[in-house]
């Protein structure tokens, strides 16, 4: 069913540029349009999923073939990209269904789900992608779309300054992308998205562009600041963009690309996915922002996959297991919370914490689906991301890497840091409330979280194991042991245990507010300052370019100041000289006259004659404009040249 | 036959325009009726050329027997692209145009004109005839920028005359070093490339490719041979810079590709590196100057610094891998990639600054302002100079789904096998580029409205039918190489794989 899955990005793609084109005159259509198109989705990603379609399409072919190897847009579903891609279509419908319903994507709809359209076609694009080609097609144009929707209210200040930190700053990293891309067409001659018999030092270029272009995606340190900018969008840009996609795509990439990775590469992805893990978690205890903290923590839930594609990469299938189910129950659940901090933005007008005291109860249903998602997000048993850490650790386990006991430390930290940031938002939304009941949420909004929470609390089905052997039989992995019973005890009651603490002491979590782990430990800062030293040196390099243009003139100054010196030369000299001969002919035809006045006359009339006429001539090239004396210079040569070759 | 009334066409029409001394308005539509024609024949062309069949469509006709010089013209994947190219940007600056400039019967004609010699060097297949349309361009542009132009327009005119006509000179030199060093004499580049001039004398063939190498760069131009372009194109009318830009800067490209490398196999393989590195430089430092402008076609003109360096590192990735791969290079693979990716760019170049170009000229005309601190919240006022100002950035930009992305995209994976830290380098130009123009779309469309001085906020118009018909087709056509780049590619691929294999030679 290859059609299908070309459909899947096609459908969406052209559904979005059509929006686009047709402007204001489709805002009415657009929701019922985003709304089919997202249920087709689901339905054409479950059709390409189940028949494993693939396809490829022309692209950088000439006369019919591809220039090189792999050069056109391949595509097609594997285990993995069926997990991913069935994912992104049903977040995206249900996030669709928030959209259509939430104020803040109210005007302009047109051009509000032109972009989504786009962007999940980008994203379905970048899923499936075989071939370097398709990949960054879809990669970069998810980048740039991310961009439109991240700055979509550019009336607002500071919209656009967002979404241009988010686009440059992922830019910055795709550049990995594109060096990744030569160094395996210099490697294999093909530029099929496969690292695997890649020989030195291709291979390690090539890695080395991959992990840098999924880090900058993925938000892992030190690129985690744009994330906190794009926290500027409107609440379903921030639930689509921050849950199963964009962010997501860094991660799935590693997962996709794990056997082929370099040694080195595969150490450098375990660390930046357990750091980030860690800090991010802690940033996000220290968040007073509602978005901000639901951002931070993705960076850090994020940070899981990294860390399970890096254990993958060195070896474990637990590893490759544990990070794929990682990644799609964070997406359910991450989803799923940022639609409630929407609703609750719409409806009591603030994503500040202290101003949703009590929102739960303001807002029943909305707030059952919250708590249900944040008790997900806990790593309360027996909810999925419990198991799912559990999987990842256990692949750090088996994969027997370096320092592997301090990662799986670190790992267990930042494990008790996501029940931390998760129990802190639960005691305030469910702190006791006695004001007035806040406006109702609107029904569609309500059935997204829910569904949302619903799907994330099933996906604990995981950690039976049945399921998770079907699991590990999707992605092509023997089923394996999985994570011990001791693992998990020690995970859950920690979860439970540090859940409990800060429910009953909210005081632990708001200690971390005062410390420079509320200001994102200074990531956005880090990137506004790069940002700002690069305008540094371009401001340097713009006085030195106007330098080497004064240069330029002062020396065609001389040369002008010479030319005048030639003409000086010119009219006293050689036009003098004309001159001169022609008076002096003048004078000598007089002193002949006297001898010969009748036979020479009329001759040496015409003589002289000529001769002030050439005096005349010889003058008129001298316009005083430069250029044509290079234009007379120029034929001059040429003359010569030419007439220098004819005789030769 | 088709080929020489093709190139002669636009010039006969110009003649006709000033001679029969029609009315201004009618010369303007006479300008549109004649580029419509040239659009239409290049279409027929492209209809009919075999792109494995090497040269074709060529006419020889004796013209200074005794150094072999003719007037020889043909069309090849490598010409044809930037002959149509230059043929739907002209048709855009006539329609561009119809908002009636002042003479612009005279415009129209030195436009017309200006279109022969462009059209007259990519067909040239002789190096005077080549020469002769090369400098007749500049002499044309002169007038342009002095006749139609504003602010400091005869200094910026004459700047741009002295610097690139000095470069012509030395492309004048390197010509007669060709001639000089090929057996039997000639000026026929057909024959040169089949037996290169210098072959065993490595020391002149040097020489003569420094002297093309210098008349070429200035006109493409490269670091540090650049700044007479941004005067020239800050004080030029719009469509004079969009022309010059988009097509004159070809000129240059496209000499290296049709002269300097088929002509100078084993100088250009010995100084390939160089020419990356020269190429890397422009790339950098053409991004740079460009985020610092606080002028909208300045900055746009450092852009084509830019992006005519990456040109330049695919051509001298060529020659690094024809040096490192010998003539052993049955595989073409990455040196085709990298080589149709820099034709592929001229192309995308063309487009896409040629409209960015009219888009800047839109500014203009409806405040006399190109600066940043002048303008601000256009979107509110202006939404369709918005979108194409957006588009035409993005494209610039390299985004995928536009030609700047299939082009820079080749270079980069074609060039990597040969020169991998000069790719790894110039990557970072297409961020430098991406900060300045999300730089200059945040300054220019977001943000409160802000209009220069004198101009009422609410009446300013939004694009006019003539504007939108100028500046759509450009970007319509970028976003045809972008989708489906196999429209372009089978024909350049080939043209480009031949060139590879002159290299290795």
């Amino acid at each position: 069913m290859s059609a299908a899955l070309l459909a899947l990005v096609l459908l969406p793609a052209s559904g979005g540029m059509f929006l686009l084109l047709g402007r204001h005159r489709f805002d009415r259509g657009a929701v019922p349009l985003a709304l089919v198109l997202g249920v087709a989705g689901v339905f054409l990603a479950g059709t390409a999923a189940v028949t494993r379609a693939s396809l490829s399409v022309p692209f950088l072919s000439s006369g019919g073939r591809a220039v090189v190897d792999g050069a056109d847009v391949g595509l097609a579903v594997d285990g993995l990209s069926a997990v991913l891609t069935v994912t992104v279509a049903a977040v995206a419908l249900v996030v669709s269904v928030f959209a259509a319903a939430d104020h803040e994507a109210r005007s302009s709809r047109a051009r509000f789900f032109g972009y989504w359209l786009l962007f999940v076609a980008a994203m379905q694009l970048t899923v499936t992608a075989t071939t370097f080609p398709a990949l960054l097609v879809g990669w970069e144009l998810m980048g740039a779309t991310s961009y439109a929707l991240i700055g979509f209210r550019w009336r607002a200040a500071g919209k656009t300054a967002a979404g241009t930190t988010a686009l440059l700053t992922t830019r910055a990293t795709d550049l990995g992308l594109y060096v990744a891309a030569g160094a395996v067409l210099a490697g294999s001659g093909s530029l099929s998205l496969d690292l695997v018999g890649l020989g030195s030092p291709w291979l390690g270029v090539a890695s080395t562009g991959v992990v840098l272009a999924a880090l900058g995606k993925s938000a892992q340190l030190p690129f985690s600041g744009w994330l906190s900018a794009a926290m500027q969008g409107p609440s379903p840009v921030s639930a689509l963009l921050h849950s199963a996609t964009m962010v997501a795509a860094g991660g799935y990439l590693l997962l996709r690309l794990h056997d082929g990775l370099a040694g080195p590469a595969t150490v450098v992805v375990v660390w930046a996915g357990a750091s980030t893990a860690l800090v991010l978690g802690a940033v996000a205890v220290a968040q007073t922002d509602l978005k901000q903290l639901l951002a931070a923590s993705t960076a850090a839930q994020m940070g899981f996959v990294v860390l399970g594609a890096g254990a993958a990469a060195a070896g474990s299938d637990a590893g490759l297991l544990g990070g794929a189910e990682h990644l799609t129950a964070h997406a359910a659940v991450k989803a799923g919370l940022f639609v409630a901090a929407g609703a609750w933005l719409s409806t009591l007008g603030t994503k500040q914490l202290a101003g949703l005291r009590g929102a739960a109860r303001r807002t029943p249903a909305v707030g059952v689906a919250a708590v249900a998602c944040a008790a997900v997000l806990a790593g309360i048993p027996p909810l999925s991301l419990w198991t799912t850490k559990d999987e990842v650790l256990a692949g750090v386990q088996a994969a027997g890497l370096p320092a592997g006991t301090v990662l799986h430390v670190v790992a267990l930290t930042a494990g008790a840091l996501s029940a931390a940031y998760a129990a802190k938002i639960v005691a305030l939304v469910l702190a006791p409330w006695r004001g007035p009941s806040a406006q109702r949420v609107s029904a569609a909004t309500t059935v997204a979280a829910l569904v949302l929470a619903a799907s994330a609390v099933a996906l604990g089905a995981v950690a039976l194991p049945a399921v998770r052997d079907a699991a590990a039989d999707l992605l092509g992995v023997p089923p394996g042991q999985g994570p011990g019973v001791g693992a998990l005890v020690l995970s859950g009651s920690l979860a439970l245990v540090v859940g409990a603490v800060v429910l009953a002491r909210p005081a632990v979590a708001g200690a971390f507010e005062r410390t420079s782990l509320a200001p994102w430990l200074g990531t956005l800062a880090l990137l506004r300052a790069v940002g700002r030293g690069a305008l540094g040196l371009a401001r340097a390099a713009d006085r030195t370019d106007r330098s080497l243009d004064h240069g330029v003139m002062a020396l065609s100054a001389g040369v002008l100041a010479t030319a005048r010196i030639v003409e000086i030369a010119d009219v006293r000299g050689i036009d003098g000289a004309v001159e001169g001969a022609a008076v002096g002919t003048v004078g000598a035809a007089r002193r002949t006259a006297v001898l010969d006045d009748r036979v020479l006359d009329g001759a040496v009339r015409r003589v002289a004659g000529t001769a002030g006429h050439l005096g005349v001539l010889a003058r008129r090239p001298q316009t005083g404009l430069l250029h044509q004396y290079y234009a007379q210079a120029a034929v001059g040569v040429g003359v010569l040249f030419l007439v220098l070759l004819i005789v030769r | 036959m088709l080929l020489t009334v093709l190139v002669l066409l636009p010039a006969v029409a110009g003649i006709v325009l000033m001679a029969a001394r029609v009315p201004e308005r009618a010369a303007a539509w006479g300008w549109v009726a004649a580029s419509s024609v040239v659009v239409a024949m290049v279409a027929w062309t492209w209809w009919g050329l075999d792109p494995d069949g090497g040269i074709q469509y060529d006419v020889k006709v004796r013209w200074i027997p005794t150094v072999d010089a003719s007037y020889h013209v043909g069309l090849d994947g490598l010409s044809l692209p930037l002959m149509a190219l230059t043929a739907v940007l002209f048709w855009c600056c006539a329609i561009w145009s119809l908002r009636r400039p002042e003479r612009a019967r005279s415009h129209a004609a030195i436009f017309l004109l200006l279109e022969t010699t462009c059209l007259g060097t990519f067909a040239a297949l002789d190096l005077i005839l080549f020469f002769l349309f090369f400098d007749l361009s500049i002499v044309a542009m002169y007038f342009v920028i002095a006749g139609w132009g504003h602010g400091d327009r005869q200094r910026s005119a004459l700047k741009f005359f002295l610097y690139t006509f000095v470069g012509s000179l030395a492309l004048l030199l390197g010509f007669i070093g060709l001639f000089l060093g090929s057996t039997p004499r000639t000026f026929d580049i057909v024959r040169l490339t089949a037996n290169p001039p210098w072959h065993d004398a490595p020391g002149t063939a040097s020489l003569v490719l420094l002297a093309l190498f210098i008349g070429l760069a200035v006109k493409t131009p490269v670091f540090p041979f650049h700044t007479w372009l941004p005067p020239a194109h800050t004080d030029a009318p719009a469509e004079g810079s969009a022309v010059l830009a988009g097509v004159l800067l070809k000129l240059g490209t496209f000499g290296f590709v049709r002269i300097a490398m088929p002509t100078l196999p084993d100088a250009w393989q010995r100084w390939a590196t160089w020419i990356v590195v020269i190429g890397v430089v422009s790339v950098l430092w053409g991004a740079l100057v460009a985020l610092a402008q606080t002028d909208l076609k300045r900055m746009i003109a450092y852009t084509s610094v830019n992006h005519m360096g990456y040109v330049l590192l695919g051509l001298g990735a060529v020659g690094v891998l024809a040096r490192e791969n010998g003539d052993a290079a049955d595989d073409i693979g990455s040196a085709g990639v990298a080589a149709t990716g820099a034709v592929v760019q001229m192309v995308s170049h063309g487009l896409l600054t040629g409209a960015l170009f009219l888009v800047a000229g839109i500014l203009w005309s409806r405040g006399r302002s190109y600066a940043f601190s002048q303008w601000g919240g256009l979107s509110r006022v202006m939404p369709g100079f918005g979108v194409v100002l957006a588009v035409a950035a993005f494209g610039s930009l390299g985004l995928p789904g536009l030609s700047g992305f299939v082009a820079e995209f080749e270079i980069f994976a074609g060039s990597l096998a040969g020169v991998p830290v000069a790719v790894t380098v110039a990557v970072l130009g297409i961020l430098l580029t991406a900060g300045l123009f999300l730089r200059a779309l945040r300054h220019l469309l977001t943000g409160d409205l802000t209009v220069p001085d004198g101009v009422d906020a609410r009446s300013i118009q939004d694009l006019t039918a003539s504007e939108r018909v100028s500046i759509v087709p450009l970007l319509a056509l970028s976003v045809a190489v972008g989708l489906l780049p196999w429209l372009l590619l089978d024909v350049v691929g080939p043209a480009a794989d031949d060139l590879v294999a002159l290299v290795a030679r």
